[in-house]
């Protein structure tokens, strides 16, 4: 089958993904590709699905159609006689610990501390010794900035510091992809800088990522793709000059008028 | 005529110092059991399963539905009736043991549950995306946080584990009710023996109390240094709820007393 083939620079390909919340249609046949090294920023109004999307990328939602393949492999659901059968627990969990998430709402473990929180998959999902974990999260918490903090419990840091410790944390388990769901949406206007500055750091490495984000100025500086999207559909794509300075539809037009 | 004399004289007893011991470790016991029962039927309750969800609803129904004496009585009268070759095995203990465990399990369950839901899903989904599976979720990262709303109910039950287990006197057993039944009826100091019994349950009530105490301060998320841990209620707030909070260690406010 077609499908199957890879391409080793793909990273991330999803096929006529369609999603329905009830009789809502959230997500209505995407199609999207991304290349290793890539970084993808998705925009739109709220309720347009581009957090729901990757979600599905995480399989975090089940989705109803289509395929999402990583590096090749399907996610989420293997094949029997033509008919998709959602996949076992072990093979999913296996795909998604390569598969960094960073959520809206940091969701760091509150009983744990910045330290405990970066070592706790890679020593308990990886089996990773605990003594070169802990060597490889204090230079993770170097680079965002808050290796004096590896100590402090959540609740004692600030929103930006806990996204910086949530985005440790999901680097820590090596990731091939990052997925960042509205990662400042949360955030203090003034904590939003430090949070993109360490996002646009990790794009400047070559890591692959898929950012949705209502910030216009990082999507303009660091995506090498963005993609606009509104009621359940990708309405334009291209690289940010592009989408930005010569948007081909009604659609995003509007949406840059009122956001920009 | 009430003797005081009397229950001087049996305070202290070996009588009462074995059944007291009896009352606490049938207690423990089956706490902890109900704990294991109830954090299973928890897990089955939520799960999405109808087949699995549904015989925990049934057990929760049954066991927190019906009186815990007649489960008693079920298991030590009518159960040997029905299945003969049982009886050996259903002594006094056994059948203490068991009944309070289901019945205390189905309590358990309903508490854990609420515990588990109380957790911001936002956890689970955090889990799950550094590749985590259910049960290491659940252990590593949910059942922390949950044991936080779960452990104050759990010391409510448990006081009252302390008291239930006098409804093992019907069947015969040992413990602190039992024995001062069936020694006071012999020499008419009934009174006086059910007053010896009280000061043990309301002494394994009251140790309780502090074990409880230390256990939901050792677990709270906000405390941050040992200093603080320290510095808390004197003693009879924390044991009756009123008092002038006072600062310093629990050492310290023993010392006050003297």
């Amino acid at each position: 089958m077609c499908a199957q083939q890879t391409n080793g620079r793909e990273m991330l390909r999803a096929e006529q993904i369609v999603k329905h919340f009830g009789s809502l249609t959230v997500l209505d046949g995407i199609n999207l590709t991304v290349k290793r090294g890539q970084v993808v920023v998705i925009i739109g109004p709220s309720g347009s699905g581009k957090t729901t999307l990757l979600r599905c990328i995480n399989h975090l939602e089940k989705i109803d159609s289509g395929r999402i393949y990583i590096e090749g492999e399907m996610l989420g659901y293997r094949e029997v006689n033509g008919r998709l059968v959602e996949d076992r627990e072990a093979t999913i969990a296996r795909i998604r610990s390569q598969i960094g998430f960073v959520f809206q709402r940091f969701n760091l473990f509150p009983h744990m501390t910045a330290l405990e929180n970066i070592i706790e998959a890679p020593v308990h999902v990886l089996h990773q010794p605990k003594a070169e974990v802990k060597e490889r999260a204090m230079a993770l918490l170097e680079k965002v900035g808050l290796e004096d903090r590896a100590d402090s419990y959540p609740h004692k840091l600030s929103g930006g510091q806990q996204q910086r410790v949530a985005i440790a944390r999901a680097l820590a388990m090596n990731p091939k992809l990052m997925l960042f769901d509205e990662a400042t949406s949360a955030l203090d206007p003034e904590l939003v800088g430090e949070v993109l500055k360490v996002m646009d750091q990790l794009a400047k490495e070559g890591m692959t990522m898929i950012v949705v984000t209502h910030e216009m100025g990082f999507a303009r500086e660091v995506a090498d793709e963005v993609i606009f999207m509104d009621k359940a559909v990708i309405v334009e794509e291209g690289p940010p000059e592009q989408v930005f300075d010569h948007p081909q539809h009604e659609r995003t037009r509007e949406f840059l008028g009122k956001i920009l | 005529m009430f003797q005081w004399g009397v229950v001087g004289q049996y305070l202290f007893s070996g009588l009462f110092i074995s059944a007291a011991w009896t009352t606490l470790w049938i207690s423990v016991v089956a706490q902890t059991l109900g704990v294991i029962i109830g954090l299973f039927l928890a897990l089955m309750r939520m799960s999405r399963f109808p087949l699995v969800s549904w015989p925990a609803r049934f057990y929760v129904w049954v066991f927190r539905g019906s009186p815990l004496l007649v489960q008693i009585y079920i298991l030590f009268e009518g159960i040997p009736t029905i299945f003969p070759s049982l009886t050996p095995y259903l002594t006094a203990y056994s059948v203490a043991l068991i009944a309070f465990s289901l019945n205390e399990g189905a309590y358990m369950s309903e508490i854990i549950r609420a515990g588990i839901t109380s957790v911001d899903p936002g956890q689970m989904e955090a889990a799950k995306s550094l590749g985590m599976r259910y049960a290491l979720a659940m252990r590593r990262i949910i059942l922390p946080q949950a044991s936080r709303v779960i452990i104050p109910p759990l010391g409510n039950e448990f006081n009252n584990m302390l008291k239930t287990t006098s409804l093992a006197s019907v069947i015969g057993l040992y413990e602190l009710t039992y024995t001062a039944q069936v020694n006071g009826s012999q020499g008419f100091i009934i009174f006086e023996l059910l007053i010896v019994a009280t000061v043990y349950y309301l002494a394994l009530t009251t140790l309780w109390g502090y074990v409880q105490n230390w256990i939901e301060n050792r677990m709270d998320p906000n405390r941050e240094t040992k200093a603080e841990l320290t510095e808390r209620k004197n003693w009879t707030q924390r044991m009756i709820g009123f008092g002038s909070r006072t600062s310093g260690s629990l050492l310290s406010g023993t010392r006050e007393r003297r």
